[in-house]
């Protein structure tokens, strides 16, 4: 039987390949995704490193330099106060996606905690359940809109304007968004359950916070991160509706939607100045939108491969 | 199916009542004092009659229960009353708006024709466009109807309403002057002219919200073709020597339609809540404009109304969705 010994070659003593190397690989084959992924990152760069390459300050006020066009010292123009428009576009961006990722971290942490709790837990599946129909149930946007209205000067008094308003938006997009998050990983905690690798962990005595952390959350996370990415563009989307509407942030504080907002009044005049903060949320939200969707197939490991 | 119907109506009682407490404490124990604009010249006594005479001396149980009794009974009585010319509803308080001091069901009802005929044909013409997209890009996978179908689409809901609506609004009625921006609701068609000005003011609106809504449609009609075009079925039909029009419209069309029509359905609800902001953009004086100008003025019943008005489309095309699936779906049956 000596002669038979299996041939241990090179092969085998190579270290495994990370699997993240092979949902990066059929990340890439889904060129929209690639493309939305390139941009998404260009927009990134943009808005958080370009503030310190443009050092105009967006709120620097130079009444005598108001509603100009296009120059090489203001390439996107300045609006009615003379305010640097390339700068706020920054500063306006920097805010919306800070507010788009903060409130997609709560929903998510809220949507992965009540699906895990209902699908593992049988005596909990009902009542959450029921708790995330009635959520649905509920008009959101109306909603939204009365929070925002109703809780802002308490918040702006307790906290200073511009972190109440943004505690405001964050928690309120937060706890509106997290019920599909909570489904999705509902039936997928309770398909998991079934698993044999879940019997033999049970059956080792494995306690039930361990066996979510260990066995259960690392196989929900694709689900997860797809509706994460989903989750981002719905959040500015919110945002910048709730600052069109008027109910965002404060007037001297740039966001993309206040950007939009207070450039409607000029629309007759200076129509490129509603141009280029619409043209940054569209191109945003298009492009996490292609990442999402490109994620979603990556971490398939069904599609993978083909 | 019916012992079905009758319980999901059943349990969608408590879910209503649990939403209104929602809405009610909401903007019960938030702060904000509906008295706080008033002028400090007004003496502190006086101030308190005026809270007084406006309800909110009481406990909030007590007022929460005499909301609902105003809001679930008197209200549709006095709506009886209007259409039948009977009495039941006489010496019943109605539910008052703060800004106006007339009752809040008469604006709604001054409002909802807007809403409607804006949004709702919106909605009919999203539909109208999704379906032959849905089915095109579906029978076609991968061709460059199919991209460009789910470039649009994706387009579609990513670039938000207003924006497209100002987009429009800069290109057509500012540099082209097709369209007037601004929608005029006082408007009376009474003649062929008045017509055509009316369907020139509804056409920015109508495009803006029917391409949203036409870009999720589409994508669930063509994942639900998709799925009934690989079935064995389908191959049945064909070899029978059917052709290729009746096997698609006919046998996978019919099939596909089934999870489509519920979505739609369920979608009819968020149109109002989505129109929110074009009724904004294009000044529609409709429900959503109703409900900004209430919240911005701080007026209590007209939003708690409104927003309850909302909850009760949402409850009830839900309900709706479910019921038409098992009635489309025979394989469906819950009880």
């Amino acid at each position: 039987m000596t002669d038979t010994a299996p041939q241990i070659t090179e092969e085998a003593f190579r270290r495994p390949r990370n699997q993240w190397w092979d949902v990066w690989d059929q990340f890439r084959t889904h060129k929209g995704a690639l493309v939305g992924f390139i941009i998404f990152i260009t927009i990134m760069v943009a808005v958080l490193i370009g503030p310190y390459l443009w050092t105009i300050d967006p709120g620097y006020i130079d009444i005598r330099a108001r509603n100009q066009g296009p120059t090489l010292a203001h390439p996107l123009g300045t609006d009615q106060l003379g305010r640097d428009m390339l700068a706020r576009m920054m500063a306006g961006g920097k805010v919306s996606v800070a507010v788009g990722v903060t409130s997609m971290a709560l929903s998510l942490i809220l949507g992965t905690l009540i699906g895990v709790l209902a699908g593992y837990f049988k005596k909990l599946d009902g009542p959450l359940m029921r708790f995330t129909d009635l959520f649905l149930a509920l008009p959101l946007l109306p909603l939204l809109l009365v929070m925002v209205m109703l809780f802002r000067e308490a918040l702006s008094s307790r906290f200073g304007p511009e972190t109440g308003i943004f505690i405001l938006m964050v928690t309120a997009i937060g706890i509106t968004s997290w019920m599909q998050t909570a489904r999705i990983v509902r039936g997928d905690v309770l398909a998991l359950k079934e698993r044999e690798f879940v019997l033999a962990a049970r059956s080792i005595g494995t306690p039930s916070y361990r066996m979510i952390l260990r066995h259960i959350l690392p196989n929900v996370m694709s689900p997860v991160m797809v509706s994460a990415t989903l989750g981002i563009a719905s959040a500015i989307i919110t945002e910048s509706s709730l600052s069109f509407l008027g109910l965002g942030f404060p007037p001297d504080f740039p966001t993309w939607g206040r950007l939009l907002f207070d450039a409607v009044d000029y629309l007759n005049q200076y129509p490129e100045r509603v141009f280029w903060p619409g043209l940054a949320i569209s191109l945003t939200v298009l492009s996490v939108n292609y990442i999402g969707d490109g994620l979603r197939d990556a971490l398939d490991p069904r599609i993978r491969g083909r | 199916m019916f012992t079905y119907t009758v319980r999901r109506l059943l349990l969608a009682i408590p879910t209503l009542l649990i939403i209104s407490l929602i809405i009610f404490l909401l903007l019960d124990l938030a702060p904000g004092d509906p008295t706080a604009q008033l002028p400090l010249t007004i003496p502190p006594e006086v101030k308190e009659k005026i809270r007084q005479s406006l309800g909110l001396g009481e406990p909030i149980h007590v007022r929460y229960f005499l909301w609902l009794k105003q809001f679930l009974v008197a209200e549709p009585l006095h709506v009886f009353d209007n259409l039948f010319g009977t009495h039941f509803a006489d010496g019943m308080q109605r539910v008052i708006s703060w800004q106006t001091r007339s009752p809040v069901a008469d604006i709604v009802a001054q409002r909802l024709p807007q809403t409607l005929w804006v949004v709702g044909m919106s909605y009919v013409v999203g539909v109208l466009i999704a379906l032959p997209i849905g089915i095109i890009s579906a029978y076609k996978q991968y061709s460059w109807f199919d991209q460009i179908g789910t470039f649009i689409s994706m387009l579609g809901f990513s670039v938000p309403t207003f924006f497209t609506g100002v987009l429009l609004i800069v290109i057509f009625a500012v540099n082209l002057g097709w369209f007037p921006s601004i929608y005029d609701t006082t408007h009376v068609v009474d003649s062929w002219d008045a017509f055509v000005f009316q369907v020139r003011q509804m056409i920015m609106p109508v495009m803006v919200l029917a391409l949203y809504n036409a870009a999720q449609i589409s994508r669930f009609m063509r994942a639900s073709m998709l799925d009934n075009l690989g079935q064995d079925y389908v191959r049945t039909a064909r070899a029978k020597g059917m052709s290729e029009k009746v096997v698609v419209l006919i046998h996978v069309l019919r099939n596909s339609m089934i999870p489509v029509i519920t979505v739609i359905a369920l979608g009819v609800p968020q149109i109002f809540g989505g129109a929110i902001i074009t009724e904004q953009v294009f000044k529609v004086n409709g429900l959503g404009q109703l409900l900004i100008t209430a919240i911005y003025a701080n007026d209590i019943p007209m939003v708690q109304t409104l927003t309850f008005i909302f909850a009760v489309l949402i409850v009830l095309f839900n309900l709706i969705a479910d019921i038409l699936y098992g009635i489309l779906d025979p394989r469906i049956r819950y009880d």
